[in-house]
Protein backbone atom coordinates (compact mmCIF):
# COMPACT_ATOMS: atom_id res chain seq x y z
CA UNK A 1 0.00 0.00 0.00
CA UNK A 2 2.77 2.20 0.75
CA UNK A 3 5.88 2.25 -0.89
CA UNK A 4 8.86 4.77 0.55
CA UNK A 5 11.75 4.93 -1.79
CA UNK A 6 15.72 6.37 -0.44
CA UNK A 7 13.38 9.38 0.79
CA UNK A 8 15.72 12.48 1.81
CA UNK A 9 14.26 15.43 3.76
CA UNK A 10 16.40 18.45 4.49
CA UNK A 11 15.42 21.48 6.25
CA UNK A 12 17.39 24.60 6.12
CA UNK A 13 17.67 26.92 8.99
CA UNK A 14 19.21 30.39 7.96
CA UNK A 15 22.60 28.80 6.37
CA UNK A 16 22.80 25.25 8.43
CA UNK A 17 21.24 22.70 6.86
CA UNK A 18 19.85 19.48 8.63
CA UNK A 19 19.37 15.96 7.40
CA UNK A 20 16.18 14.71 9.17
CA UNK A 21 15.55 11.66 6.89
CA UNK A 22 18.42 9.95 5.33
CA UNK A 23 17.96 7.64 2.79
CA UNK A 24 14.59 5.87 4.07
CA UNK A 25 13.24 3.23 2.59
CA UNK A 26 10.17 0.70 3.71
CA UNK A 27 7.16 -1.09 2.91
CA UNK A 28 4.22 -0.89 4.40
CA UNK A 29 1.37 -3.74 3.87
CA UNK A 30 -2.74 -2.81 3.57
CA UNK A 31 -3.88 -4.01 6.94
CA UNK A 32 -1.04 -3.71 9.21
CA UNK A 33 -0.25 -2.25 11.73
CA UNK A 34 3.27 -0.53 11.75
CA UNK A 35 5.18 1.09 14.47
CA UNK A 36 7.85 3.79 14.10
CA UNK A 37 9.95 3.97 17.32
CA UNK A 38 12.46 6.63 17.77
CA UNK A 39 13.49 9.37 20.22
CA UNK A 40 13.15 12.73 19.94
CA UNK A 41 14.63 13.92 17.02
CA UNK A 42 15.30 10.71 15.35
CA UNK A 43 12.94 11.97 12.43
CA UNK A 44 9.66 9.65 13.01
CA UNK A 45 7.17 13.20 13.13
CA UNK A 46 8.40 13.97 9.67
CA UNK A 47 8.44 10.29 8.44
CA UNK A 48 4.69 10.59 8.81
CA UNK A 49 4.13 14.05 7.55
CA UNK A 50 5.60 13.22 4.78
CA UNK A 51 3.34 9.89 4.15
CA UNK A 52 0.54 12.24 5.22
CA UNK A 53 1.27 14.92 2.50
CA UNK A 54 2.16 17.47 4.78
CA UNK A 55 5.87 17.83 3.69
CA UNK A 56 7.46 16.52 0.72
CA UNK A 57 10.79 14.96 0.80
CA UNK A 58 13.80 16.57 -0.36
CA UNK A 59 14.11 12.80 -2.66
CA UNK A 60 13.30 10.09 -3.20
CA UNK A 61 9.62 8.85 -3.64
CA UNK A 62 6.01 7.73 -1.44
CA UNK A 63 4.19 6.14 -3.52
CA UNK A 64 0.38 5.23 -1.80
CA UNK A 65 -1.31 2.96 -3.76
CA UNK A 66 0.45 3.24 -6.65
CA UNK A 67 0.86 7.11 -6.89
CA UNK A 68 3.47 9.39 -6.02
CA UNK A 69 1.85 11.78 -3.61
CA UNK A 70 4.55 14.40 -4.35
CA UNK A 71 3.13 14.22 -8.29
CA UNK A 72 -0.45 15.35 -7.01
CA UNK A 73 -1.70 18.68 -7.89
CA UNK A 74 -3.67 20.84 -5.25
CA UNK A 75 -7.00 19.21 -6.24
CA UNK A 76 -5.59 15.43 -5.68
CA UNK A 77 -4.00 16.28 -3.02
CA UNK A 78 -7.12 17.72 -0.46
CA UNK A 79 -8.35 14.05 -2.59
CA UNK A 80 -5.34 12.27 -0.81
CA UNK A 81 -6.04 14.46 2.47
CA UNK A 82 -9.52 12.91 2.52
CA UNK A 83 -8.72 9.18 2.48
CA UNK A 84 -6.52 9.12 5.29
CA UNK A 85 -7.29 9.86 8.55
CA UNK A 86 -5.05 11.36 11.30
CA UNK A 87 -5.01 11.56 14.94
CA UNK A 88 -2.32 13.48 17.25
CA UNK A 89 -0.79 13.93 20.52
CA UNK A 90 -2.65 16.71 21.25
CA UNK A 91 -5.85 15.50 20.24
CA UNK A 92 -6.18 18.88 17.88
CA UNK A 93 -10.12 19.27 18.54
CA UNK A 94 -12.14 22.50 17.76
CA UNK A 95 -12.97 23.94 21.57
CA UNK A 96 -15.58 25.88 20.61
CA UNK A 97 -17.64 22.67 18.82
CA UNK A 98 -18.96 19.91 20.36
CA UNK A 99 -18.13 16.71 19.92
CA UNK A 100 -20.66 15.54 17.55
CA UNK A 101 -19.53 18.74 15.11
CA UNK A 102 -16.16 18.22 15.22
CA UNK A 103 -16.97 14.61 14.30
CA UNK A 104 -18.89 16.38 11.62
CA UNK A 105 -16.52 18.34 10.25
CA UNK A 106 -14.86 16.11 7.80
CA UNK A 107 -18.42 15.06 6.74
CA UNK A 108 -19.21 18.71 5.96
CA UNK A 109 -16.22 19.70 3.59
CA UNK A 110 -17.13 16.01 1.87
CA UNK A 111 -20.37 17.78 1.14
CA UNK A 112 -22.19 15.40 2.75
CA UNK A 113 -25.66 15.59 3.77
CA UNK A 114 -27.47 16.98 7.40
CA UNK A 115 -29.41 13.25 7.79
CA UNK A 116 -26.14 11.27 6.81
CA UNK A 117 -23.88 13.26 8.94
CA UNK A 118 -25.88 12.83 11.80
CA UNK A 119 -26.64 9.09 11.26
CA UNK A 120 -22.26 8.55 10.50
CA UNK A 121 -21.67 10.71 13.44
CA UNK A 122 -23.80 8.29 15.92
CA UNK A 123 -22.32 5.19 14.48
CA UNK A 124 -19.24 6.36 15.11
CA UNK A 125 -19.63 7.98 18.84
CA UNK A 126 -21.00 4.31 19.18
CA UNK A 127 -17.72 2.59 17.46
CA UNK A 128 -15.05 4.82 20.07
CA UNK A 129 -17.60 4.44 22.98
CA UNK A 130 -18.87 8.18 23.46
CA UNK A 131 -22.76 7.61 22.45
CA UNK A 132 -23.45 10.23 25.21
CA UNK A 133 -20.91 12.75 24.47
CA UNK A 134 -22.52 14.06 21.45
CA UNK A 135 -23.22 17.32 22.94
CA UNK A 136 -20.72 18.01 25.08
CA UNK A 137 -18.18 20.08 24.46
CA UNK A 138 -14.40 18.64 24.22
CA UNK A 139 -13.21 20.89 27.23
CA UNK A 140 -15.20 18.81 30.15
CA UNK A 141 -14.19 15.84 28.60
CA UNK A 142 -10.81 13.83 29.66
CA UNK A 143 -7.54 13.46 27.75
CA UNK A 144 -8.82 9.80 26.86
CA UNK A 145 -11.85 10.68 25.74
CA UNK A 146 -11.18 13.67 23.40
CA UNK A 147 -8.65 11.35 21.68
CA UNK A 148 -11.61 9.31 21.01
CA UNK A 149 -13.38 12.37 19.86
CA UNK A 150 -9.86 12.49 17.75
CA UNK A 151 -10.35 8.96 16.26
CA UNK A 152 -14.02 8.72 15.34
CA UNK A 153 -13.03 12.53 13.73
CA UNK A 154 -10.40 10.86 11.72
CA UNK A 155 -12.57 7.32 10.52
CA UNK A 156 -15.07 9.70 9.09
CA UNK A 157 -14.60 9.45 5.74
CA UNK A 158 -13.95 5.74 5.83
CA UNK A 159 -10.30 6.14 5.57
CA UNK A 160 -8.22 3.62 4.13
CA UNK A 161 -5.11 4.70 6.16
CA UNK A 162 -4.88 6.00 9.96
CA UNK A 163 -1.63 7.80 10.86
CA UNK A 164 -1.33 8.41 14.56
CA UNK A 165 1.42 11.03 15.77
CA UNK A 166 1.64 9.58 19.18
CA UNK A 167 -1.62 8.90 19.82
CA UNK A 168 -1.12 7.79 23.35
CA UNK A 169 2.21 10.01 24.72
CA UNK A 170 0.00 12.65 26.97
CA UNK A 171 -1.76 9.66 28.39
CA UNK A 172 -1.69 7.33 31.41
CA UNK A 173 -0.98 3.98 31.20
CA UNK A 174 -4.57 2.45 31.45
CA UNK A 175 -6.21 5.04 29.59
CA UNK A 176 -3.62 3.94 26.75
CA UNK A 177 -4.46 0.72 27.26
CA UNK A 178 -7.68 1.30 26.08
CA UNK A 179 -7.08 3.74 23.03
CA UNK A 180 -4.74 0.90 21.43
CA UNK A 181 -7.21 -1.59 21.87
CA UNK A 182 -9.58 0.72 19.91
CA UNK A 183 -6.71 1.03 17.17
CA UNK A 184 -6.95 -2.95 17.01
CA UNK A 185 -10.27 -3.17 17.27
CA UNK A 186 -10.75 -0.45 14.15
CA UNK A 187 -8.10 -2.44 12.17
CA UNK A 188 -9.22 -5.57 12.66
CA UNK A 189 -13.11 -4.51 12.14
CA UNK A 190 -12.67 -2.12 9.37
CA UNK A 191 -9.69 -3.34 7.78
CA UNK A 192 -7.67 0.10 7.99
CA UNK A 193 -4.01 0.16 7.91
CA UNK A 194 -2.76 2.05 10.60
CA UNK A 195 1.15 3.84 10.86
CA UNK A 196 1.63 4.55 14.75
CA UNK A 197 4.34 7.31 15.58
CA UNK A 198 5.53 6.48 19.41
CA UNK A 199 8.75 6.65 21.96
CA UNK A 200 7.27 3.91 23.58
CA UNK A 201 8.02 0.06 22.90
CA UNK A 202 4.79 -1.54 24.69
CA UNK A 203 2.88 0.41 21.84
CA UNK A 204 4.72 -1.46 19.41
CA UNK A 205 4.53 -4.47 21.63
CA UNK A 206 0.91 -4.33 21.99
CA UNK A 207 -0.27 -3.42 18.91
CA UNK A 208 2.04 -3.55 16.26
CA UNK A 209 2.46 -6.26 13.73
CA UNK A 210 5.76 -4.40 11.91
CA UNK A 211 7.93 -2.02 13.71
CA UNK A 212 10.47 0.51 12.36
CA UNK A 213 13.18 1.72 14.15
CA UNK A 214 14.60 5.14 13.60
CA UNK A 215 17.74 6.48 14.70
CA UNK A 216 19.82 9.81 14.45
CA UNK A 217 17.53 9.95 11.00
CA UNK A 218 18.02 6.56 9.69
CA UNK A 219 16.40 3.61 9.42
CA UNK A 220 18.10 1.09 11.49
CA UNK A 221 15.52 -1.82 11.73
CA UNK A 222 13.03 -2.78 10.73
CA UNK A 223 10.37 -6.05 10.43
CA UNK A 224 8.00 -8.41 12.09
CA UNK A 225 7.36 -6.88 16.19
CA UNK A 226 7.64 -10.71 17.29
CA UNK A 227 11.23 -11.07 15.38
CA UNK A 228 12.37 -7.34 16.33
CA UNK A 229 11.59 -7.74 19.80
CA UNK A 230 12.69 -11.10 20.15
CA UNK A 231 16.24 -10.78 18.40
CA UNK A 232 17.01 -6.83 18.28
CA UNK A 233 20.25 -5.89 16.06
CA UNK A 234 20.57 -2.41 16.49
CA UNK A 235 21.81 -0.84 19.66
CA UNK A 236 19.13 1.77 20.26
CA UNK A 237 16.62 -1.09 19.66
CA UNK A 238 17.99 -2.80 22.77
CA UNK A 239 17.67 0.45 24.79
CA UNK A 240 14.13 0.15 24.20
CA UNK A 241 14.15 -2.65 25.15
CA UNK A 242 16.10 -2.20 28.43
CA UNK A 243 18.64 -4.69 27.43
CA UNK A 244 21.52 -2.71 27.62
CA UNK A 245 22.11 -0.70 30.44
CA UNK A 246 21.59 2.94 29.49
CA UNK A 247 20.58 6.15 30.89
CA UNK A 248 18.45 8.83 29.34
CA UNK B 1 -31.69 70.25 29.36
CA UNK B 2 -33.00 66.87 29.82
CA UNK B 3 -33.68 66.98 26.17
CA UNK B 4 -30.43 67.62 24.77
CA UNK B 5 -28.49 65.16 26.97
CA UNK B 6 -31.33 62.56 25.45
CA UNK B 7 -30.33 63.97 21.85
CA UNK B 8 -27.18 64.10 22.44
CA UNK B 9 -26.69 60.48 23.99
CA UNK B 10 -28.57 58.62 21.02
CA UNK B 11 -26.26 60.38 18.50
CA UNK B 12 -23.32 59.44 20.37
CA UNK B 13 -24.81 55.61 20.20
CA UNK B 14 -25.84 56.07 17.03
CA UNK B 15 -22.26 56.81 15.84
CA UNK B 16 -20.84 54.27 17.71
CA UNK B 17 -22.66 51.61 16.61
CA UNK B 18 -22.87 52.65 13.06
CA UNK B 19 -19.24 53.42 12.91
CA UNK B 20 -18.20 49.75 14.67
CA UNK B 21 -20.86 48.01 12.34
CA UNK B 22 -19.14 49.28 9.17
CA UNK B 23 -16.03 48.95 10.65
CA UNK B 24 -16.04 45.32 11.26
CA UNK B 25 -17.10 44.65 7.47
CA UNK B 26 -13.93 46.72 6.44
CA UNK B 27 -11.89 45.73 9.14
CA UNK B 28 -12.61 41.76 9.55
CA UNK B 29 -11.91 40.90 5.89
CA UNK B 30 -8.85 42.87 5.92
CA UNK B 31 -7.96 41.25 9.05
CA UNK B 32 -8.37 37.75 8.05
CA UNK B 33 -6.48 39.01 5.15
CA UNK B 34 -2.97 39.74 7.31
CA UNK B 35 -3.32 36.95 9.29
CA UNK B 36 -3.31 34.15 6.33
CA UNK B 37 -0.93 36.13 4.40
CA UNK B 38 1.38 36.39 7.06
CA UNK B 39 4.67 34.21 6.43
CA UNK B 40 3.38 31.65 8.96
CA UNK B 41 -0.17 31.45 7.40
CA UNK B 42 -1.98 29.52 5.33
CA UNK B 43 -1.87 31.31 1.78
CA UNK B 44 1.48 33.26 2.67
CA UNK B 45 1.86 36.44 0.01
CA UNK B 46 4.55 38.78 1.32
CA UNK B 47 3.18 41.73 -1.17
CA UNK B 48 -0.48 41.78 -0.19
CA UNK B 49 0.49 41.30 3.81
CA UNK B 50 2.74 44.07 3.30
CA UNK B 51 0.34 46.22 1.41
CA UNK B 52 -2.64 45.76 3.90
CA UNK B 53 -0.21 45.43 6.75
CA UNK B 54 1.27 49.17 6.16
CA UNK B 55 -2.04 50.53 4.74
CA UNK B 56 -3.17 49.97 8.48
CA UNK B 57 -0.12 51.25 9.99
CA UNK B 58 -0.04 54.56 7.84
CA UNK B 59 -3.83 55.00 9.34
CA UNK B 60 -3.38 54.29 13.03
CA UNK B 61 -0.66 56.54 13.31
CA UNK B 62 -2.93 59.32 12.48
CA UNK B 63 -3.99 60.74 15.52
CA UNK B 64 -7.76 60.85 15.31
CA UNK B 65 -8.24 64.50 15.36
CA UNK B 66 -5.98 65.04 12.40
CA UNK B 67 -7.79 62.14 10.70
CA UNK B 68 -11.18 64.03 11.26
CA UNK B 69 -9.91 66.80 9.83
CA UNK B 70 -7.71 65.32 7.01
CA UNK B 71 -11.12 63.19 5.89
CA UNK B 72 -13.60 66.29 5.68
CA UNK B 73 -13.31 66.02 1.93
CA UNK B 74 -14.11 62.81 1.30
CA UNK B 75 -16.83 63.01 4.16
CA UNK B 76 -18.26 65.60 2.01
CA UNK B 77 -18.08 63.41 -0.94
CA UNK B 78 -19.54 60.25 0.45
CA UNK B 79 -22.48 62.24 3.24
CA UNK B 80 -22.78 65.51 1.29
CA UNK B 81 -21.84 67.06 3.99
CA UNK B 82 -19.03 67.76 7.00
CA UNK B 83 -21.16 68.29 10.02
CA UNK B 84 -23.08 66.09 11.96
CA UNK B 85 -23.90 62.83 13.30
CA UNK B 86 -23.94 60.63 10.04
CA UNK B 87 -21.08 63.00 8.49
CA UNK B 88 -19.07 61.67 11.46
CA UNK B 89 -19.50 58.40 10.73
CA UNK B 90 -17.07 58.50 7.47
CA UNK B 91 -13.94 59.28 9.66
CA UNK B 92 -14.84 57.46 12.67
CA UNK B 93 -15.27 53.76 10.25
CA UNK B 94 -12.11 55.07 8.34
CA UNK B 95 -9.99 55.54 11.49
CA UNK B 96 -11.32 52.46 13.34
CA UNK B 97 -11.40 49.86 10.42
CA UNK B 98 -7.66 49.18 11.07
CA UNK B 99 -7.76 48.96 14.52
CA UNK B 100 -10.79 46.15 14.18
CA UNK B 101 -8.22 44.31 11.67
CA UNK B 102 -5.50 44.41 14.10
CA UNK B 103 -8.14 43.18 16.61
CA UNK B 104 -9.42 40.57 14.58
CA UNK B 105 -5.82 40.00 13.57
CA UNK B 106 -4.69 38.70 17.10
CA UNK B 107 -7.81 36.70 17.95
CA UNK B 108 -7.41 34.71 15.00
CA UNK B 109 -3.88 34.33 16.33
CA UNK B 110 -4.94 32.57 19.07
CA UNK B 111 -5.65 29.60 17.19
CA UNK B 112 -3.20 26.81 17.37
CA UNK B 113 -0.79 26.11 14.47
CA UNK B 114 -1.33 22.31 15.10
CA UNK B 115 -5.35 22.59 14.74
CA UNK B 116 -5.11 24.50 11.68
CA UNK B 117 -2.64 21.67 10.14
CA UNK B 118 -4.98 19.06 11.19
CA UNK B 119 -7.84 20.39 9.54
CA UNK B 120 -5.61 20.54 6.64
CA UNK B 121 -4.43 17.00 6.94
CA UNK B 122 -8.42 16.50 6.97
CA UNK B 123 -9.07 17.59 3.39
CA UNK B 124 -10.22 21.19 4.24
CA UNK B 125 -9.48 24.02 1.83
CA UNK B 126 -8.08 27.44 2.71
CA UNK B 127 -11.61 28.78 2.73
CA UNK B 128 -12.94 26.10 5.00
CA UNK B 129 -9.78 26.24 7.13
CA UNK B 130 -10.73 30.20 7.52
CA UNK B 131 -14.71 29.90 7.92
CA UNK B 132 -15.36 26.20 9.25
CA UNK B 133 -12.57 26.52 11.76
CA UNK B 134 -10.35 29.24 12.57
CA UNK B 135 -13.05 32.06 12.74
CA UNK B 136 -15.38 30.00 14.86
CA UNK B 137 -12.96 29.38 17.32
CA UNK B 138 -12.53 32.61 18.31
CA UNK B 139 -15.65 33.97 18.33
CA UNK B 140 -15.34 34.61 22.02
CA UNK B 141 -11.89 36.59 21.65
CA UNK B 142 -13.84 38.57 18.68
CA UNK B 143 -16.91 39.23 21.06
CA UNK B 144 -14.27 40.60 23.89
CA UNK B 145 -12.64 42.22 21.14
CA UNK B 146 -15.85 44.17 20.30
CA UNK B 147 -16.43 45.64 23.69
CA UNK B 148 -12.29 47.38 23.14
CA UNK B 149 -13.58 48.54 19.38
CA UNK B 150 -17.08 50.07 20.79
CA UNK B 151 -15.81 51.70 23.96
CA UNK B 152 -12.93 53.18 21.82
CA UNK B 153 -15.15 54.81 19.27
CA UNK B 154 -17.15 56.23 21.96
CA UNK B 155 -13.91 57.83 22.75
CA UNK B 156 -13.80 58.95 19.18
CA UNK B 157 -17.14 60.24 18.70
CA UNK B 158 -16.77 62.38 21.06
CA UNK B 159 -13.78 64.07 19.18
CA UNK B 160 -16.07 63.92 16.11
CA UNK B 161 -18.34 65.79 18.34
CA UNK B 162 -15.87 68.45 19.08
CA UNK B 163 -16.04 69.16 15.16
CA UNK B 164 -19.83 69.39 14.24
CA UNK B 165 -20.66 65.49 14.86
CA UNK B 166 -23.04 66.20 17.55
CA UNK B 167 -23.45 63.26 20.87
CA UNK B 168 -22.03 63.87 23.98
CA UNK B 169 -18.83 65.21 23.54
CA UNK B 170 -19.73 67.75 21.32
CA UNK B 171 -22.52 68.85 24.73
CA UNK B 172 -19.55 68.46 26.91
CA UNK B 173 -17.21 70.83 25.36
CA UNK B 174 -20.04 73.14 24.07
CA UNK B 175 -21.25 73.66 27.83
CA UNK B 176 -18.52 72.34 29.84
CA UNK B 177 -15.67 74.47 28.03
CA UNK B 178 -17.01 77.14 26.43
CA UNK B 179 -19.66 77.85 28.79
CA UNK B 180 -18.43 76.92 31.82
CA UNK B 181 -20.96 74.75 32.59
CA UNK B 182 -19.12 71.86 34.84
CA UNK B 183 -22.68 70.53 35.93
CA UNK B 184 -23.87 69.86 32.46
CA UNK B 185 -20.10 68.37 31.76
CA UNK B 186 -20.31 66.62 34.78
CA UNK B 187 -23.29 65.05 33.64
CA UNK B 188 -22.41 63.80 30.35
CA UNK B 189 -19.22 62.04 31.51
CA UNK B 190 -22.09 60.51 33.69
CA UNK B 191 -23.79 59.22 30.95
CA UNK B 192 -20.72 58.12 29.28
CA UNK B 193 -19.46 55.86 32.33
CA UNK B 194 -22.79 53.93 31.96
CA UNK B 195 -22.53 53.11 28.19
CA UNK B 196 -18.78 51.84 28.78
CA UNK B 197 -19.85 50.14 31.95
CA UNK B 198 -23.01 48.49 29.86
CA UNK B 199 -21.14 47.99 27.02
CA UNK B 200 -18.12 46.12 28.79
CA UNK B 201 -20.71 44.03 30.88
CA UNK B 202 -22.79 43.07 28.29
CA UNK B 203 -19.44 41.80 25.98
CA UNK B 204 -17.87 40.09 29.08
CA UNK B 205 -21.09 38.17 29.53
CA UNK B 206 -22.12 37.29 26.47
CA UNK B 207 -18.20 36.15 25.89
CA UNK B 208 -17.98 34.16 28.82
CA UNK B 209 -21.59 32.51 27.70
CA UNK B 210 -20.69 31.45 24.14
CA UNK B 211 -16.73 30.02 25.20
CA UNK B 212 -16.79 26.38 25.43
CA UNK B 213 -12.89 26.44 26.60
CA UNK B 214 -13.19 26.71 30.17
CA UNK B 215 -15.11 24.28 31.47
Amino acid sequence: MIKINNVVKKFTTGTKEFTVLDNISLEIAKGEIVGIIGISGAGKSTLLRCIGGLEVPSSGTIEVDNKNIADLDAKQKIEYYKSLGTIFQGYNLMMQQTVAKNIALPLEINRVNKAEIEVKVNTLLTLVGLEDKAKEYPARLSGGQKQRVAIARALANNPKLLLCDEPTSALDCLTTRAILDLLKKINAELGITIVIITHDIEVVESICDKVIVLDKSNLVEQGLVTEVLSLPQADITKQFLGKEAHQW
Amino acid sequence: MVEILLEGTLETLYMTFASTLLAYLIGMPLGILVTITDEKGIMPNKIINGVIGCGINIIRSIPFIILLIALIPLTKLIVGKSIGSTAAIVPLVIGAAPFVARMIESSLHEVDNTLIESAIAMGCNKREVIFKVMIPEVIPSIVRGLSITLITLIGYSAMAGAVGGGGLGDIAIRYGYYRYQYDTMMLTIFILIIMVQLIQFTCNYIAKKIDKKVR
